[in-house]
């Protein structure tokens, strides 16, 4: 896997809740048996009129958020189905950093398998970036992993939290199979005890 | 020894390896695959030239893509080439499949408890989030992303943090017509989508254990719409006469060694819940959605909401943009919304009792020409013996389409789908926007709710139809 590097970026504020997995990737583009490619899906009924023509009013779609690796989203992002077409999709277009109030089990899971972090923060701090992100137009947000950091270019500092082992995994870019065949001795172990 | 919940015996028993600041290594016994979440997990094996490491823990079927109508001709070129993938793929790496000519077909939450293959105890993992559907025998079964189930293939287990638990305690006794999907639905409605995530649920009362295995497989199914990584229910004698009878156990040598082991595992009296709600489910009503989450619903006797009266921004917003794309004004009376299609099936309510009992409501009835209604079996097995029955034509003599086994319309992969603005009452899990198709409008309800509402071309409320629906 891709090691994790510092983001900056300006983040796209989503100003939605419960933003469920057929949202990010709607269920005719699960058909494919690739892991690339999805990200000219993500978001596609939002992104997209009718005709095919790009939606203007949806956020995505606003150039001030153009080429951003940061995405913004209320409360339980990523909730409903297991599909980790939605992390391969989020991540083909672009986004390497998803920061929300709280994320559903199976996605935050699904992020860290495909080099994203998922950064969890009070609603009080994410309702600062949303704001700030929406008005500044120079606004930047710099995600320092190894630090646990983020920081603004409006003098805006937190340390957000993340599980060490995770983080690890993420910056060095481990495999997890090769670290589980480590284990391969344990694993023979239990199972002859079956 | 300290007391401990049934989660945590079940967890204690599979870990493998564990060390401090890092998620525990977990075995997994038992391993389902679909053919939507598996070829990117079988490619990934391929090029690190790895293998399956239990195939006889690994049980494949195809379910997702299939077609209802006429289910050898796969139109769609790219489903077919998903089907297509997923037999090279058993094939190549020796897994069993049941696959579209095998009587044992359907959906993978129907498929592995009716054969046997689920079992109390036990870790099971599937690229799909209903896998909380076999916690209603008592074990830890929970969706897991493409990664993982790769992960799972090659190695039998899985790195897990520890999640929560949280007990949800439902007392009293249900009206007539208040079904299991009723008391899901009113539970989420509750706690919210996300008001159990990091949790495994277990569900206890009087409400829980007078259910029949099945309406415990609907209750268990929808915990992943709560937000939980799993719903279980203790076993009792209920699981173990249900599970006596299965292909896959009922000729076991050790099956009476095993079914001492299965009564036994309960969480121990004294043992702490992180978390623990009770609802009593003697004032459940009939339930309907009305909005784009399995959260958002209401009694068949209330109304929609009316945004303007919820004080929280974020909440607020997400009522007024559910009500725009239901197309639904605020303080409708839920009796008076109008329906043009009805589904019912999917690996919530698409079991044989769910069947009988939306039968009963049918029988001897019609549904109006301007209504679109299908049944769609859990499995062939459900089919068959439905069929021996003879449902397939009491729904067919009412107007009702009697498909094929699959997920069908619950998702709307396969040729069934909504059309932009078609409205649904579904006995399916999930009313995102787009789900049975982009732009359609699901409401999720219990099968003799669809039943009611195919029949008068709205939502009705069951109770006033004065059916003895028995233990339904």
């Amino acid at each position: 896997m891709e090691k994790f590097k510092n983001v900056e970026s300006r983040p796209v504020p989503l100003n939605s809740a419960h933003v469920d997995t057929d949202q990010i990737i709607p269920k005719q583009f699960l058909k494919r048996i690739e892991r690339t490619g999805f990200g000219q899906f993500l978001f596609f009924d939002w992104r997209f009129n009718d005709d095919g023509s790009p939606n203007e009013k949806f956020i995505l779609n606003d150039v001030r958020f153009k080429d951003s690796e940061i995405l913004l989203a209320q409360e339980n992002f990523g909730c409903g189905s297991s599909r980790e077409h939605a992390p391969w999709a989020l991540r083909d277009y672009g986004f390497k950093v998803i920061i929300s109030s709280s994320f559903a089990d199976i996605l935050y899971n699904n992020c860290f398998k495909n080099c994203i972090l998922p950064i969890i923060l009070n609603e009080k701090d994410l309702e600062y970036l949303f704001e700030s992100t929406s008005n500044f137009n120079d606004y930047k947000l710099n995600v320092d992993l190894k630090k646990n950091l983020l920081a603004d270019n409006k003098g805006f500092e937190i340390f957000f939290n993340i599980d060490p082992f995770r983080k690890k995994c993420l910056l060095e870019g481990l495999d997890d199979i090769a670290l589980t065949l480590e284990h391969s001795e344990k694993i023979d172990n239990y199972e002859k005890a079956l | 020894m300290a007391p401990l919940t049934l989660f945590e015996k079940i967890w204690k028993k599979h870990v493998v390896h564990e060390e401090d600041g890092k998620p525990s290594l977990l075995y997994i016994d038992l391993h389902l695959v679909h053919e939507v979440t598996s070829p990117q997990a079988f490619e990934g094996l391929r090029q690190a030239g790895r293998k399956v490491r239990r195939k006889d823990k690994t049980f494949a079927t195809m379910d997702h893509n299939v077609p209802t109508v006429d289910r050898y001709n796969i139109k769609d070129p790219i489903s077919l080439q998903q089907i297509e993938t997923l037999s090279s793929n058993c094939k190549e790496f020796d897994i069993e499949l049941f696959d579209l000519n095998s009587p044992y077909q359907g959906i993978v939450h129907v498929i592995g408890p009716e054969q046997g293959l689920t079992r109390p105890g036990q870790t099971i993992v599937c690229g799909d989030s209903h896998t909380s559907t076999h916690g209603a025998f008592g074990a830890l079964a929970f969706g897991i992303g493409t990664s993982e189930v790769e992960h799972v293939l090659s190695t039998q287990c899985l790195w897990q943090n520890k999640p929560k638990t949280f007990e949800v305690r439902v007392d009293g006794k249900r009206q007539n017509g208040v079904t299991a999907k009723d008391i899901i639905l009113s539970i989420i409605g509750e706690i919210g989508t996300a008001g159990a995530t990091g949790y495994v649920i277990e569900y206890t009362g009087q409400a829980i254990s007078s259910l029949s295995m099945e309406q415990r497989m609907t209750i268990c199914n929808m915990s992943i719409e709560g937000g939980a990584r799993a719903g279980m229910i203790s076993p009792d004698q209920t699981t173990i006469n249900y599970l006596k009878e299965r292909p896959r156990i009922k000729n076991l040598e050790n099956l009476e060694l095993l079914i001492d082991e299965w009564k036994n595992l309960a969480s121990d009296k004294g043992s702490e819940f992180d978390k623990k709600i009770i609802l009593n489910a003697d004032d459940m009503a009939p339930q309907v959605s009305w909005g784009t989450s399995p959260g958002m619903v209401s009694g068949i006797d209330s109304k929609v909401p009316n945004p303007k009266d919820i004080e929280d921004s974020v909440k607020r917003k997400s009522t007024e943009d559910a009500l725009n794309y239901m197309g639904l004004k605020p303080n409708t009376n839920i009796e008076d919304i109008k329906i043009d299609t009805v589904f019912i099936g999917s690996c919530t309510n698409g079991r044989l009792e769910d069947l009988i009992a939306a039968s009963k409501v049918i029988q001897g009835n019609k549904v109006p020409s301007n209504i679109n209604a299908i049944v769609v079996p859990g499995s062939q097995i459900v089919k068959i013996k439905a069929e021996k029955l003879g449902l397939d034509k009491i729904f067919k003599d009412a107007g009702f389409d009697w498909r094929e086994s699959g997920c069908s319309m619950c998702l709307a992969m396969n040729p069934d789908k909504l059309s932009p603005g078609e409205r649904c009452a579904s006995t399916s899990n999930r009313n995102f926007e787009g789900r049975q198709g982009k732009g359609g409008r699901t409401h999720l309800v219990s099968p003799v709710m669809a039943a009611a509402a195919a029949i008068n071309g709205r939502f009705t409320d069951i109770r006033s139809l004065d059916l003895d629906l028995g233990e339904y």
